[in-house]
């Protein structure tokens, strides 16, 4: 029989605001197998779990329970408690009475009626509880990277600079993401050129870096310290190791119709291609879908001017298996499609442009080379009308946009409106906005900078529509604080489109059993306390695929998964979970129903020899678990038919005896 | 709130929640009857949620709303401005004994377009 002691937390007034936490630690004091019960303030402060230890060694406790919150929360800290009082730590078991009682209940009865519940359920489990010792598994020692943009990049530059090898898998022919597409950051005004690509120079000569440019992971197995990923090379039709980058088949290449991704399709590349003049690694790709010769067989101009010989016409996809000890999603955002806006005219009119466009617009190596000209006819625009939260913070039922605040267009259109009115004084700029958000350091001084030195006009207000008429474009909106509405011939509208995560994002989280939120940006393992890990062990999160996100905050959060990855790696072995499943090999019947479900690979079946009643021998088949592989996840306890496999710390014994004490 | 009961009903009729209203204007700024108005699409959702609602009442805006939904479709927060006129403008034509059209003003507003269909709705719609 256990001895078991029962302790119920307050959590301050969390807890203790709807349940009566008394009451429960009394109602506990009689349950079979306890001899000790109490309730106190903060059971997870050092005077709480020093009580703990002292109720053990007095009560000679051999098994806990504490009523408390979610065992996410601090199932580890009162396991940590147990084994300081020289219990095994998988002798406490946690009942949730914050979360699933005092947080969604309202009237003290109720709560505390279920809070006691839910202390009987845990206290009927422990009585069934035996020790368990954990297995050990090995590190991989190297990190992958799924992402190539500021985020990625920083990551990688910080694991590799604590000496781990890490790989970057990017999907597009050059790493940069965004940030190289932009022309200035604010709140400084440093051209995103001259501070990023020194740090892309930095990752192609770091020798603990490989990068994988125009790859894409398509596999993921295995668990924290143990991940084997499959990436796959992309055929670029052009040999990595030997191209040089010289540009001469760029500039022979007759294809030269292609709209320029980078450029946002404002101008024309050719059909083999380098993105960007500091692209890395600067290596040409060909556009299978624009290349004549791999389309029709006819061309072949650019291998007859190659003069390393780098062009393979034969090239094939490849795919590359590696294992790794942590993988980092730095998967990054896109604007969202204008296509449902059409109020304002962005598929009718050409100077309807969204502000990554504007971007490309402004920029020096952009399709105008930094002149602000009209897309349409390559005049000079003299008014321009930017149009904030188009498709940010819509309902939740709105057939478009999205819910959340996109938190990066506040800033970007006050720097765009800043440096238009800087550099061409003869326009007039209006920004159209809801509300002006600008937390963050010197943010909100350099908005007021716009409005105060530069003399761009802020209205309070949206543009309701805008219509294409002869060479300009008439844009009516309101003006709330005047309580007028205004018409204005814009000759340019720049939409500050909201952002979303890439699409690329949710089948890797899928491949990553990585959780998602509703707008399928990847969900932290804790919002405050662990902003930067994935619920799932071994997956950190870095940038934007976590939420909007500016630069600065970008680098930040890169370099604090990095710290997580670094320490993750410099362990040489993990402890792992003992909760995970055996089979019985008496029960076992070998039918593979376990085999069939289970997600990691976990389990394998041997012949085994038993020595029958009648001294004879008989060979049977019988499922084997691998603990090391094993995640404890239950599912071939489900599908086993015979009842075999059953799980250490969750029995089907053990969930039965819940069972009953909730329905008694 | 002055017109509890009022606004109660306003929210039932129409189906709107004004409390969505995160203020932008856009209702405003897409109204093609804007300048008919003396009270635009933002005030009436705000004056509805501030039970500010005679003056609403009493206002020849009411009339002046086309129903074209324009505001409707471009809400980003599904506020349904129209719908709230509407409301409000029935409120205004169940109170006994308004008449909003009556029958000698009608030839004034005749054109040869108007077709018949428009003036008998118009009757049942704003006459008691």
């Amino acid at each position: 029989m256990q001895r078991i002691g029962v302790f119920v937390c307050w959590c301050g007034s969390n807890i203790a605001g709807t349940v009566d936490v008394q009451a429960v630690s009394d109602a506990l004091k009689n349950e079979p197998g306890v001899v000790f019960s109490t309730n106190y303030q903060y059971m997870c402060s050092q005077a709480g779990q020093d009580m703990i230890i002292n109720a053990v060694k007095e009560h000679n406790l051999t098994g806990i329970v504490v009523c408390s919150c979610s065992p996410r929360m601090h199932e580890a800290t009162f396991r940590r408690t147990a084994q300081a009082a020289g219990l095994n730590p998988y002798m406490v078991e946690i009942a949730n009475i914050r979360e699933q009682c005092s947080w969604v209940h309202k009237d003290i009865p109720t709560g505390t009626e279920k809070a006691i519940i839910l202390g009987k359920a845990a206290v009927a489990k422990v009585n069934l509880n035996t020790p368990l010792t954990p297995g050990e598994s090995p590190v991989t020692k190297r990190a992958l990277v799924i992402g190539g943009g500021i985020a990625g990049i920083q990551t990688a530059l910080d694991i590799a600079d604590a000496g781990f090898p890490v790989d970057i898998v990017e999907k597009k022919p050059t790493i940069g993401g965004k940030m190289a597409q932009l022309d200035k950051t604010f709140p400084t005004l440093d051209c995103a050129a001259c501070i990023l690509t020194p740090k892309m120079v930095d990752v192609a000569q770091n020798d603990k870096i490989r990068i994988f440019s125009y790859s894409e992971v398509t596999d993921v197995k295995g668990f924290v310290g143990n991940f084997d990923v499959t990436i796959k090379k992309n055929a670029r039709y052009v040999k990595e190791d030997i191209c040089t980058g010289c540009g001469a088949c760029v500039e022979k290449c007759p294809m030269k119709k292609v709209p320029n991704e980078f450029n946002l399709g404002m101008d024309n590349r050719s059909a083999i291609y380098i993105p960007f003049a500091q692209a890395v690694p600067k290596v040409a790709t060909i556009d299978p879908n624009a290349c004549n010769m791999l389309k029709n067989g006819k061309c072949g101009l650019c291998a007859r001017v190659c003069a390393a010989g780098a062009i393979d016409y034969t090239q094939k996809d490849e795919y590359i298996e590696e294992k790794y000890g942590a993988i980092v999603v730095a998967t990054g955002f896109n604007p969202i499609s204008m296509d449902k806006f059409d109020e304002f005219a962005y598929n009718q009119s050409k100077d309807v442009i969204t502000s990554l466009e504007f971007e490309r617009l402004t920029n020096a190596a952009g399709p105008t080379a930094g002149k602000l000209l009209r897309p349409s006819d390559g005049k000079h625009p003299h008014t321009i009308v930017f149009v904030q939260c188009v498709g940010s913070r819509c309902d939740a039922c709105a057939e478009k946009g999205k819910e959340y605040c996109s938190k990066i267009c506040c800033m970007y259109t006050a720097k765009h409106a800043m440096l238009t009115r800087d550099k061409y004084p003869d326009t007039d700029v209006y920004v159209f906005y809801i509300d002006v958000r600008t937390p963050g350091k010197n943010f909100d001084e350099f908005y007021r900078r716009a409005v105060e030195e530069y003399g761009v006009h802020y209205v309070k207000g949206m543009v309701g529509k805008v219509v294409p008429e002869g060479d300009k474009l008439k844009v009516q909106a309101s003006d709330l604080l005047e309580n007028k509405q205004l018409h204005i011939d814009a000759d340019l509208v720049v939409l500050a489109a909201a952002i979303e995560p890439d699409k690329s994002a949710r089948p890797l989280a899928t491949m990553l059993t990585a959780s998602m939120d509703t707008n399928d940006f990847f969900t932290e393992a804790h919002p405050k306390l662990r902003p930067v890990e994935s619920p799932t062990a071994g997956v950190f999160l870095s940038g934007a695929c976590q939420g909007p996100k500016d630069i600065p905050e970008t680098v930040s959060q890169a370099g604090a998964a990095a710290s997580k990855v670094i320490g993750l790696l410099a362990k040489d072995k993990l402890t792992g979970n003992p909760c995970i499943a055996h089979s019985n090999e008496l029960m076992c019947n070998g039918c593979s129903s376990c085999e069939r479900v289970c997600p990691y690979g976990a389990i394998t079946y041997e012949d085994k020899e038993f020595r029958m009643p009648d001294r004879t021998t008989l060979v049977r088949r019988i499922a084997v678990v691998n603990p090391a592989v094993c995640q404890g996840c239950g599912a071939c306890t489900v599908a086993c038919p015979s009842g075999a496999m059953d799980l250490h710390g969750f029995a089907s014994g053990q969930i039965m005896a819940e069972v009953d004490a909730i329905c008694k | 709130m002055n017109n509890k009961y009022l606004y109660e009903d306003l929210l039932r009729m129409s189906g709107v929640n004004p409390k969505k209203c995160m203020r932008c204007g856009k209702c405003s700024a897409t109204c093609p009857a804007y300048d008919e108005m003396e009270y635009h699409p933002h005030q009436f959702v705000s004056m509805v949620e501030n039970g500010d609602i005679e003056p609403l009442l009493n206002s020849d805006s009411l009339y002046k709303c086309l129903t074209c939904f324009a505001c409707v479709d471009r809400c980003p927060r599904g506020v349904e401005p129209a719908k709230l006129v509407e409301a409000v403008r029935l409120a205004a034509v169940r109170k006994q004994g308004a008449n909003h059209l009556k029958a000698d003003s009608v030839p004034d507003m005749l054109d040869d377009e108007t077709p018949q269909q428009l003036i008998v709705s118009a009757f049942r719609k704003y006459s008691k």
